[in-house]
């Protein structure tokens, strides 16, 4: 059987349990990340802005969950989430947030920069929408050197206004690239509701435009993000191009650091926070007949490694000065 | 010995590029089957394949977006972007994307990234399609950036952009395609960072890229008749820039004018000027000159445009000043 086999089984089979309880460990882990990176923020240890991904853990790691050695990932400055589900370690993701020489860009990136490509996690890049070109880049030199490797690009619904967005799908279309466009609409570009911004509700539909699959997803159920890249991911290594899938979720925060995010009506915030994807992950499990022990053991886990990793990252040392003068060029 | 074109000249190099590593490939407007805006890349689809040398749509961030992402996975992509002032549709790809990776990824991986683009005013295609804008990207560090101003040195510095480990801007001026020279086999190629002595002269340096460079040399000839020892140093790359070789020139010649296209606001000449005051201000014997298009878009009409562009007589006349100094 080939791994493209593999992805289509995926998209038949229920997801087994003990991957679904990996889920929940990875979405936990990612979720305790964002609080303690908060709480290191409120400690004043963290410059300059974060973006946290807290209730959108289920994309990020349904979607890496697909991807395997040789495919690469890329994500944007809410991009925690994406980079560890990808695989990238705790502490010196941790690192990279305080500004250490051991963060996984030397402390040269930060919250919004981070990448680890030994792993796979090619990039969290900032300007918005930049990254899906790069990402046509990505899939175009898996094709040229005939690997049936894929792309994952993550990006908001704000990036669909951009033109990098529409030069990016148009270019995987008609080229037939492996990349799995993968829209996290959680329904504000930074402070601006969706739909002050742009003229339809549903974003997959965008990828008609390009004669492209175009998919929506619950982005808080973990398994059925899971299914549905695995099913674009089937057909990417199959040779048949890209798929635009939108996952619909929501920020449990504001935009950034700075931002409350009052212009949210309380319904709205109420609504979402009661489809938390972690607990629809629980829920699922529990109906499985998972004990509710076994549950708990997974939250203090996780929140015991997510605390040992920050307190590692924050004893390391700071960067030399002088290193600010390396890698400009090789 | 045979001479070719400067056009000539990018294609042997593509030509060879593409033959020596798989992993060279081209992409952009119009380059594979019609052959290339200035056909630089003509029968190149032909000979190497349209999955090496590939068309692409009027994208310009896509084109240098996928450039990035390939040689993030080891290609060697030379993208080309037909006219330079085209730089302005993917700013960010080229200034934010391809410029910054390797330092905020803290050196995880180089972006070997080449681009090409036709600069430079003289044809008439008017203000949206003349301009010099490499010195857009003097401030943008993490970029190299290639002026080649002879057939040679497009040819050797072609090989060499595409061979290096980081981005390189390579502009090709677009009023010198047919301009001929000579590939000499026993020259020292050039190579990224060092200028060259086109002319050595003992009065007066002169420093000029491209165009500029051509219509120097014909100054030098006139200037010759008249006892004026011209030194004529082209840089070559502006980034890295040669300050040493013209600061040794200066040595002998205690005189320097620079002549370039660009209007004089933060451009390579006004930044080779202040490192050599910074650095050789004792050397000088007068105060640096310099020979500039004006400060205005560039006009369209053949006496406009001939107006706005130096020419061999303000170079004259220039040195002759900075000779009376």
């Amino acid at each position: 059987m080939t791994n493209t086999d593999d992805d289509r089984e995926v998209e038949q089979a229920a997801v087994p349990t003990d991957q679904l309880l990996d889920f929940l460990r990875a979405m936990t882990e990612i979720r305790l990340f964002e609080e303690e990176t908060q709480r290191l923020f409120m400690a004043n240890l963290v410059r300059g802005s974060t973006h946290l991904c807290s209730g959108q853990e289920a994309v990020a790691v349904g979607a890496c969950a697909v991807l395997r050695d040789g495919d690469s990932m890329l994500c944007t400055y809410r991009g925690h989430g994406a980079v560890l589900a990808k695989g990238a370690p705790l502490d010196r993701t941790f690192a990279e947030i305080l500004g250490k020489a051991q963060g996984l860009c030397g402390g040269k990136g930060g919250s919004m920069h981070i990448t680890d490509i030994s792993c796979g996690a090619y990039g969290s890049i900032a300007t918005v929408g930049a990254h899906l070109p790069i990402a046509v880049g990505l899939g175009f030199a898996a094709r040229y050197t005939r690997t049936e490797d894929v792309c994952l690009c993550f990006f908001g619904d704000g990036a669909t206004n951009i033109g990098a967005f529409h030069e990016a799908l148009n270019l995987a279309a008609i080229w037939k690239l492996p990349v799995l466009f993968m829209c996290e609409n959680n329904l504000y570009g930074e402070y601006t509701a969706l739909h002050l911004t742009t003229p339809i509700d549903r974003l997959a539909d965008r990828a008609t435009s390009f004669g492209i699959p175009g998919v929506a997803v619950d982005g808080n159920d973990v398994s059925a993000v899971y299914q549905t890249v695995a099913s674009a991911a089937h057909r990417a290594r199959a040779g048949e191009g890209p798929t635009l899938i939108e996952a619909l979720t929501y920020r449990h925060k504001g935009h950034s650091r700075a931002d409350p995010g009052r212009y949210r009506p309380k319904e709205e915030v109420e609504a979402w926070l009661a489809r938390d994807p972690i607990e629809i992950a629980r829920s699922a499990l529990l109906e499985r007949g998972v004990e509710e022990d076994a549950l708990n053991d997974v939250h203090q886990d996780a929140e015991a490694r997510v605390r040992a990793a920050a307190e590692r990252a924050r004893a390391w040392e700071e960067p030399r000065p002088e290193s600010r003068l390396q890698d400009v060029w090789a | 010995m045979t001479e070719v074109t400067f056009r000539e000249a990018i294609h042997q190099a593509l030509t060879e590029a593409l033959g020596d590593d798989d992993r060279v490939f081209l992409l952009g407007e119009d380059i594979a089957a019609a052959g290339g805006a200035f056909k630089v890349t003509d029968g190149l689809m032909q000979r190497f394949g349209s999955d090496r040398v590939r068309d692409t749509p009027i994208s310009e961030q896509a084109i240098i977006g996928t450039a990035i992402g390939a040689a993030l996975k080891g290609l060697r992509p030379v993208a080309e972007l037909m006219f330079a002032d085209f730089t302005g549709v993917c700013f960010d790809q080229i200034a934010n994307q391809l410029a910054k990776y390797r330092y905020m990824t803290g050196g995880q991986a180089g972006v070997p990234v080449t681009i090409r683009m036709a600069n430079g005013a003289g044809g008439g295609f008017g203000a949206q399609h003349s301009q010099t804008v490499e010195n857009w990207f003097l401030n943008v560090p993490g970029l190299k950036i290639a002026v080649p101003g002879s057939p040679a040195d497009a040819y050797d510095l072609m090989l060499a952009s595409i061979h290096d480990e980081d981005p390189v801007l390579f502009f090709e001026h677009k009023s010198m395609m047919n301009l001929k020279g000579a590939l000499a086999p026993d020259r020292e190629p050039a190579s990224l960072g060092r200028a060259a002595i086109v002319r050595p002269g003992s009065d007066v340096t002169v420093v000029a890229t491209q165009l500029m460079r051509v219509r120097a040399e014909q100054a030098a000839t006139v200037l010759a008749d008249e006892g004026v020892s011209m030194e004529l140093i082209d840089p070559r790359t502006l980034i890295p820039l040669d300050v040493a070789t013209v600061g040794t020139s200066l040595e002998q010649t205690g005189r320097l004018l620079i002549v370039q296209e660009s209007p004089f606001g933060g451009s390579w000449g006004a930044t080779m000027i202040a490192a050599l005051m910074l650095d050789r201000f004792e050397l000088l014997d007068a105060p640096p000159a310099i020979v500039c298009g004006d400060d205005t878009p560039i006009p369209y009409a053949g006496v406009l445009e001939e107006a706005w562009l130096p020419t061999v007589d303000r170079i004259v006349t220039a040195v002759r000043e900075l000779m009376r100094r």
